[in-house]
């Protein structure tokens, strides 16, 4: 067997999480148009002032036109062919006994069962099936300390002047094609806001899931950590197996001031399409952080799914002393897409940014690195680090890396670091000889490239991450 | 008898003839020296006992344990005993040392249907070995090869061996590279782990080696063919005279 032919079984392996769970939902009929973002506003029982937001996002949205600049190539999606609004139907659970068995179930089916989440890491949930909150856990415990963890639709009920002040604040409505989209007909997300000098006692969890078929999933983020304050976020999904594309449009927005610290741990497992490259979820995310002065934003990422991603978490290093980091693998095989990478927005004097980007490529697909690190004016003795490595598997791959820097003040000081290897077949026969099968050589030397990312990662998010990429890559799925 | 190759013959894909009839039989509790030219197919001999697929083997055979190893893959040929410390070991970012040998370990206990090693009793077994051969722990965190200087891989591969206790250690030209006290060291460590039950071929192109680990027998490999067998005396003659005069011997033939 060649090494392309050994390679083509070990990264075929079948979606592990494709199933679609059985939850009755109430929907609103395709399209797009001012009368269905009212409905979902009116659905939402939003104020006059967000109605307004959103139909004003719609109107820029119209005018402006979806981006080609990516390495990427997708059929566009028919905007008028989806369904803005879906929700499952029970609501309101304060136990997981009220928890629809159904998504139980499905969680069961995922490994991650909401029960032992509980006992293991008091890891608090926030779910969102089919862009409505189900479920949410450790409220609690997360309010002695006047932390709100909650869903953005419940935050704008209950907490209208933190969302009217910071909601667009980082990324505006007309940041781009798909934040307007998002802002247009956003149906749930996640709020965080941690007071002054409070540090988070667990890890802020959200399990993103795509329920419905031909329903497109706009989620909507806004984490503010105030003055002195320490969050660590999660969000990890996994998507049922569909043959149509799906839409997902997110936002994301950080707001980490003076001297808070905000670590934001992804874990990326929608649908990838099949191995001919059929169906598979478009992954079109905008997120982005603030850093005030001595704040620090942290961002890590392990990206296996979809079948296009187009994501870019990124920082602007506004206050003296703050701190960026990026680190990322995005594992793209079969005829996945990947444009993914950074930016890194120096304004504050001696900030500070680092990036480490690891693109592991299999099958035929495109991994793409684009970086753009950005030393403004008066960013007196900015600094940056960029390691941007990838690791091809096969010869039907590609990769690419796109650095962009823009340098305005003479005392940066900006590194670019890049490699590009393979999986060698000297790697993988010394393995064998001491007894590990190709697979378990390719997941061993596989998570060694990756260590510098997924070190970064929570302990339990970690070995999730790990097997993931193992199933992105292996043949044996089990 | 534990590994009997009868009149081997193998070669590239594209068909380059590499082994042109060897025949070795190897008993447990035996050492056996493999010697000859650069090039002259010692380590092509020790990658295709192992398995590796870049070489093709055209005629006849190679039995372990009473069973032909031809049509077995590397990891299976490795999980019935068969151990090829590397004459270049390569080189595996960011997987440490011990976990690299806890997954082969527990590969090999998987194939035997058993449950993965006890963390403790591996750390245990760790310490153990890296003190037979003088290693510091320190080597346990060290990312696979990377950085290590060529004497530190070869002790590597031996740390390696003493976990998974192979009933065939190849090891091709482990000498190379190490200083006269790692030489020592490791030969040391290789006597130590030396039994009844296994067997060791040493790959070498000096006598030196042969001082610590001594072999029963001695083989001249030219022209991917064994042309000359003999006692340990053999590997003294070929370090006083060089390889001319086998070549000689065997140029009509
Ligand atoms: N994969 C390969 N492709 C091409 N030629 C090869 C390959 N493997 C071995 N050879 C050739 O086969 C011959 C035998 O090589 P081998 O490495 O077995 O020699 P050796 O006896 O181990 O030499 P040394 O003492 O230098 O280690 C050499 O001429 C070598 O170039
Ligand atoms: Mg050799």
């Amino acid at each position: 067997m060649s090494q392309d032919e050994l390679l083509e079984g070990v990264t075929s392996a079948d979606y592990k999480y494709g199933f679609s769970s059985e939850i009755e939902s109430d929907t609103l009929p395709p399209g797009l148009n001012e009368g269905v973002i009212r409905a979902i506003s009116a659905k939402k029982n939003e104020p006059e002032w967000l109605t307004d937001w959103r139909l004003e996002a719609f109107r820029l949205w119209s005018l402006m036109e979806e981006p080609t600049w990516a390495n990427v190539t997708y059929k566009k999606p028919d905007y008028q062919a989806i369904s803005y609004y879906s929700a499952a139907k029970k609501k309101q659970i304060t136990s997981l006994d009220e928890v629809d068995p159904e998504l139980l179930k499905t969680f069961e089916k995922l490994g991650i069962s909401l029960d032992e989440q509980k006992r293991l890491s008091g890891v608090a949930m926030d779910i969102v099936v089919d862009s409505v909150s189900v479920a949410t856990t450790f409220k609690k415990t997360l309010a002695e300390k006047g932390i709100i963890f909650c869903s953005i639709s419940d935050a704008v009920q209950e907490h209208p002047a933190l969302i009217k002040k910071y909601l667009g604040t980082i990324v505006p409505r007309t940041d781009n094609y798909f934040a307007a989209l998002n802002s247009a007909v956003f149906t749930d997300g996640s709020f965080c806001y941690i007071p002054k000098g409070v540090r988070c006692p667990m890890e802020l969890s959200t399990y993103f899931r795509i329920n419905q078929a031909g329903t497109g999933q706009f989620e909507r983020t806004l984490l503010i950590a105030d003055e002195g304050s320490y969050v660590s976020y999660l969000e990890g999904c996994t998507a049922p197996q569909r043959d149509e594309n799906q839409l997902h449009a997110a936002v994301v927005e950080l707001i980490a001031m003076e001297g808070a610290e905000i670590k934001y741990s992804t874990v990326q497992n929608w649908y990838p399409g099949d191995a001919q490259g059929k169906g598979g979820v478009f992954n079109f995310v905008t997120k982005r952080g603030l850093c005030e002065r001595k704040a620090k934003i942290s961002w890590t990422q392990v990206e296996t799914g979809s079948a296009v991603t187009w994501k870019y978490p990124s920082c602007i290093l506004k206050g003296d002393d703050s701190i960026g980091e990026f680190y990322s693998v995005a594992v793209t095989n079969h005829y996945q897409q990947a444009d993914t990478g950074t930016k890194m927005i120096h304004l504050g004097k001696r900030t500070k940014s680092t990036i480490v980007s690891k693109g592991i490529c299999a099958g035929h697909s495109q991994g793409s690195y684009r970086g753009l690190v950005k030393i403004g004016p008066r960013a007196e003795n900015a600094r940056n680090h960029s390691q941007c490595d990838s690791l091809l598997m096969g010869s039907g791959c590609g990769s690419h890396t796109f650095p962009y820097i823009e340098i305005q003040n003479k005392t940066a000081q900006v590194e670019h670091e890049a490699t590009t290897s393979k999986i060698g077949e000297d790697q993988i026969f010394y393995c064998n000889q001491r007894g590990i099968p190709a697979e378990a050589a390719i997941a061993l030397i596989v998570n060694g490239y990756c260590k510098d990312v997924l070190n970064q990662l929570p302990m339990e998010f970690a070995v999730e991450a790990q097997k993931l990429l193992a199933i992105s890559l292996e043949g044996s799925v089990g | 008898m534990l590994l009997s190759i009868q009149n081997l013959h193998a070669g590239l894909e594209d068909g380059t003839p590499l082994l042109n009839g060897i025949d070795l039989r190897v008993n447990a509790g035996e050492v056996h020296a493999i010697m000859g030219p650069n090039g002259s197919g010692k380590s092509t001999l020790a990658n295709v006992i192992a398995g590796r697929e870049e070489y093709r083997v055209t005629q006849g055979d190679i039995v372990f344990k009473e069973q032909s190893l031809l049509a077995l893959t590397p990891e299976e040929r490795a999980h019935l005993g068969v151990f090829l410390s590397f004459q270049y070991p390569v080189e595996i970012p960011g997987v440490s040392v011990s976990n690299f040998i806890k997954t082969a370990i527990n590969e090999h206990r998987k194939a035997r249907g058993e449950e993965p090693m006890d963390a403790a009793a591996l750390l245990k077994m760790m310490r153990e070995k890296l003190n037979l051969l003088e290693m510091d722990k320190s080597f346990l965190s060290r990312s696979l090869n990377e950085g290590f200087s060529g004497g530190e891989k070869k002790r590597n591969e031996i740390f390696q061996m003493a976990m998974l206790q192979p009933a065939l250690a190849i090891l091709d030209e482990t000498d190379s590279g190490l200083d006269i006290d790692a030489l020592r060291i490791v030969a040391q460590g290789v006597n130590a782990l030396k039994s009844k039950e296994n067997a060791v071929v040493v790959i070498t192109h000096y006598q030196r080696l042969l001082d610590y680990i001594v072999p029963d027998f001695v083989h001249v490999l030219l022209h991917g063919k064994i042309v000359k067998s003999g006692g340990k005396e053999l590997a003294l003659e070929l370090e006083d005279r060089g390889y001319d005069w086998i070549k000689k011997e065997n140029a009509g033939a």
